[in-house]
């Protein structure tokens, strides 16, 4: 019993096969309360699959997420985000259409329902914790903008925004810094590292400086496969590893 | 930094609800007589289906080419109160079975079927105005949407289903009047709806309906609904994956649009005084989707001027050159899309909005700083 | 309802009917091949579809004539010509209406059906301008007329069997441009990953221009056969886009052969039940049918599942 409380998400044997191919395989690994877990590996190694199969996007062929016990594999998408899992897609997702404070307002934990969302109101509290969000993501003075009018770097913010607005326990991100400038990226690993502190995080990342400042353990995924997991220092030793990306 | 906290109206939204409103209660009463009134009723009904769809499809990017389906079941539903009460045995005496409608007696029907029974009762067929049409859109949109079907797709289901909807009810003519339709509606409680002045009191009754609607519509764009359904047209995923069930969001509005349509529906049986498979099939289903493009997909508003002004059009092209109207109802359909995507509200507010504010800031003598206009006051005017 | 008929009129029945299903399956066949190019493999949305295939018919109708007038000795052969100006028609005005409207809203699906819906509008009221309001119909040439006893009570069309055979042919010669050249290839590549194919050297804009005009081109042919069996008129081509579209969706878009499979059991179901129930009600079930697999089914008979 004590072992299972420890961790807060527990994969275990996940497979899935389109049309044969199997994209991911028989994928088991553990993530604690409070940890950072990178996800690297080469391109199609089934990185950001991964990511898609815990929050819904894709239905596994097999096994099994346990997120607080919870069986993510049946839930629906929303239901999932409801148990506490957030995910920021590759691309920065936002809504073009929509001011920075409508982007955050909409993910605004309340009013999730079709008559919640009518009856909702912007009082103090969400306008309070709106403009507290959007501190916290470099975009207090772009509150009125509309959001297609954002660089690629502060849409890439506004949609971590739009996650941690929802204090989410478990947050998924992939690829945050790419296609940033340099300036963009050490704003970003200066957010993510204040963010990632009172919760777990799973992030898909190739810049392996950034790897070694925020990971807790990495692991390495190839052809859909655990290739190597432990600390940065272990999976950078590991001869297996050395042979995927250099090899060849 | 200000945000419009909670208000229904920004101070340009409200000044075009009341122009609208001018218009309708008291230039077009003014300036038409009896005739011409009447017939910009029956424009304004389209303008119910209009701004249904500038709700699905404008701000939540679903575009249903059945709206003639619900527009239809909310006439019919209208028509067939109308037609058991003009179907008294007296009026009906020298057929073979009195006191049904006459097209059941001449297909050799010798009772009332039983789903008919119920509209007897003109609280029912109220309710069923509005519920019948909702009932449809939610079978049909559960399906659809709950197995994320969207897009193209979605509109060439609907298409089908004017398409069924359209066979069953010419097919089915003992039940339905065929291609026909209803005809022949004379009386609402013994109020006869076809003398001037009943003709003008409806015109009224369906503005103020009308005005109900824009009402509701305004309210749902205002509200976070109204957003979520404009962050779902962009990034569905995003939207799912903030936690939200799109499918029933989707569903909601389309069952809104539905209902508004019905309503329409209603008002256009009982001003025009009849009903027929022509206003629910594939055509007419399509062109009310181009009243809401001529206005401009987002602007609820602008569908009222997209109905009125296409149907005008239609109606004065064909008076003195039918053939014409084709191209040129076709040239507006090409148009619209091609060259003014945003319709008459987008040259509203890209051409004309700027040029009176400059005029006027020209007049102030002062440079007055101009409002950045958000994504919802330019949607709405 | 079976028991007034015996074993065998039953037999007959069936295969009457069957026979019946077999020319509407040829329509269909041949009304959805271009459709299910344009939209199978472009993913656009072509309203006015059903007016090309009229532009074919019409060609046609002018060529019939043009013969009987000039050239009476060959009347038996002008259908072959008109087949082929039918595709050149309706191919070039393709390869027009793609430059001047589709290119621009390859991006924006619903919209390229409202404006080929509009296209649509403005070409059933050229028809009606150009050769008159009132459907027109060609002369069958003599060696098309008549039918072909099968048993003493089953007897088949001829032109019925033409219509078929050119199905068969058309499908086939679609089969072998998608599966087989070079278009196809390139064809299938930019369907698959548009900018890919264009980085390899592929002239995206090009191939685009030319699927839209070959698809359109079917169409006109799918036009021509039908003067065999039926008469036209300008709003014909309406007619058969509710059910064309339904018979492409429902056999999975982008699949050439579940595009067939779809269109024979869809004209099978309809024209059976069209025996035994009024003519409207099969129509009506049979969609009804469709439109309720594809609920269940959205991607439709055949589609590849793949990886997102």
């Amino acid at each position: 019993m004590g072992l299972h409380e420890r961790y807060l998400l527990k994969v275990e044997g996940l497979t899935v096969s389109f049309d044969g191919f199997k994209a991911v395989n028989d994928l088991s690994f553990y993530v604690e309360p409070n940890e950072c877990r990178v996800i690297i590996g080469p391109n199609g190694a089934g990185k950001t699959t991964v990511l898609d199969l815990i929050c819904g996007r894709t239905k596994a062929t097999d096994g099994s997420v346990k997120f607080k016990n919870q069986e993510l594999l049946q839930m629906r998408e929303d239901q999932i985000v409801h148990a506490g899992v957030g995910r920021k897609f590759q691309t920065p997702s936002v809504y073009e259409d929509l001011s920075v404070f409508e982007n955050l307002e909409i993910s605004y934990p309340k009013g999730y329902g079709v008559f919640g969302a009518l009856a909702f109101r912007r009082d103090d509290t969400v306008q309070a914790r709106i403009e507290e969000i959007a501190e916290t993501i470099f975009l207090e003075d772009l509150l009125t903008e509309k959001a297609a009018y954002l660089s690629h770097g502060q849409k890439q913010w506004l949609e971590i925004g739009m996650l941690l607005i929802q204090d989410p326990e478990l947050l998924m991100l992939d690829e945050p810094v790419a296609g940033m400038s340099v300036a963009e990226r050490k704003k970003t690993a200066e957010l993510l590292n204040r963010i990632i502190k009172d919760r777990s995080v799973i992030v898909i990342e190739h810049d392996m400086g950034f790897v070694e400042d925020i990971a807790t353990r990495v692991n390495v995924l190839h052809q859909g496969k655990m290739l190597s997991e432990g600390s940065m220092a272990h999976v950078k030793a590991d001869p297996k590893v050395i042979e995927v990306y250099l090899g060849h | 930094m200000t945000f419009s906290k909670n208000s229904l109206f920004t101070r340009q939204e409200l000044i075009g609800f009341i122009v609208l409103a001018a218009i309708i209660f008291l230039l077009l009463p003014a300036v038409l007589d009896n005739f011409r009134l009447n017939l910009f009723g029956k424009y304004l009904t389209y303008a119910f289906v209009a701004v249904g769809l500038a709700l699905c499809w404008g701000a939540g990017g679903i575009l249903s080419l059945g709206q003639g389906v619900f527009f239809g079941l909310g006439g019919y539903c209208m028509a067939m109160f109308l037609k058991l009460e003009a179907s008294t045995p007296e009026n009906t005496s020298i057929q073979s079975t009195p006191g049904i409608p006459d097209f059941m007696d001449w297909n050799q029907l010798t009772e009332l079927p039983f789903w008919w029974v119920p509209f007897h009762s003109l609280t029912i067929a109220l309710i069923a105005v509005v519920i019948v049409p909702v009932t449809f859109a939610l079978i049909i949109g559960v399906a659809m949407f709950r197995r994320r079907v969207g897009g193209v797709y979605f509109a060439i289901i609907t298409q089908a289903f004017a398409a069924i909807l359209t066979i069953l009810i010419i097919g089915q003519q003992g039940f339905t009047g065929g291609v026909n339709g209803i005809t022949d509606l004379r009386t609402l409680k013994g109020w006869d709806i076809r003398t001037d002045e009943a003709k003008e009191v409806l015109y009224f009754v369906n503005a103020f309906l009308l005005f109900g609607v824009l009402l509701i519509a305004q309210f749902v764009r205002k509200s976070k609904l109204g957003r979520i359904l404009i962050a779902m047209r962009d990034q569905e995923d995003r939207v799912r994956f903030s936690g939200y069930d799109v499918a029933s969001f989707k569903i909601f509005i389309f069952c809104l649009g539905a209902a508004f349509a019905g309503i329409g529906g209603a008002m256009f049986t009982l001003q025009v005084g009849f009903m027929s498979p022509t206003l629910v099939g594939i055509v007419p289903s399509i062109e009310m989707v181009i009243f809401c493009a001529v206005g401009g997909r987002l602007s609820i508003l602008g569908a009222v001027y997209g109905a009125l002004l296409v149907n005008w059009a239609k109606t004065s092209f064909s008076e003195s050159f039918p053939e014409l109207w084709l191209f040129g109802l076709g040239g507006l359909f090409i148009a619209v899309v091609m060259l003014f995507p945003n319709g008459l509200a987008g040259i509203w507010t890209e051409q004309i909005m700027p040029r009176i504010t400059k005029l006027w800031a020209a007049r102030a003598g002062a440079v007055a700083p101009i409002p950045a206009t958000s994504t919802e006051e330019e949607g709405a005017i | 309802m079976f028991s007034d008929y015996s074993m065998s009129e039953l037999g007959a029945i069936f295969a009457m009917q069957g026979f019946a299903g077999l020319i509407l399956f040829s329509v269909f066949v041949l009304m959805a091949l271009g459709l299910a190019i344009i939209f199978g493999q472009m993913g656009v949305i072509n309203m006015a579809h059903g007016e090309f295939m009229i532009l074919g018919a019409y060609m046609t109708y002018l060529v019939s004539n043009v013969f009987a007038a000039y050239l009476p000795g060959l009347f038996g052969m002008y259908f072959f010509v008109a087949m082929i100006l039918a595709f050149i028609a309706s191919g070039a005005l393709g390869l027009f209406v793609e430059w001047s409207l589709i290119r621009h809203l390859y991006k924006r699906p619903l919209d390229t059906l409202l404006a080929t819906w509009g296209l649509s509008l403005i070409l059933q009221q050229l028809y009606r301008s150009v050769f008159g309001a009132r459907e027109v119909g060609v002369s069958i040439p003599d060696w098309m007329m008549g039918s072909m006893p099968v048993t003493d009570m089953i007897e088949v069309p001829i032109n019925g069997i033409f219509v078929m055979v050119l199905a068969v042919g058309i499908s086939l010669a679609v089969y072998v441009m998608m599966f087989r050249s070079n278009w196809g290839k390139q064809v299938r590549a930019i369907n698959q990953n548009r900018v890919m194919a264009g980085a390899v050297g592929i002239n995206t804009e090009w191939t685009d221009r030319l699927t839209f005009g070959i698809g359109c081109g079917v169409a006109g042919v799918a036009g021509s056969a039908f003067t065999m069996i039926g008469s036209t008129g300008p709003t014909a081509g309406q007619l058969y886009i509710v059910d064309t579209f339904l018979v492409v969706v429902f056999g999975g878009a982008g699949s050439i052969l579940g595009t067939i499979a779809s269109a024979f059991s869809i004209s099978q179901a309809q024209s059976i039940m069209e025996f035994f129930l009024s003519g409207s009600m099969a129509k009506v079930l049979t969609l009804l049918v469709v439109v309720g697999i594809l609920m269940i089914r959205p991607q439709g008979l055949f589609a590849l599942k793949l990886r997102k």
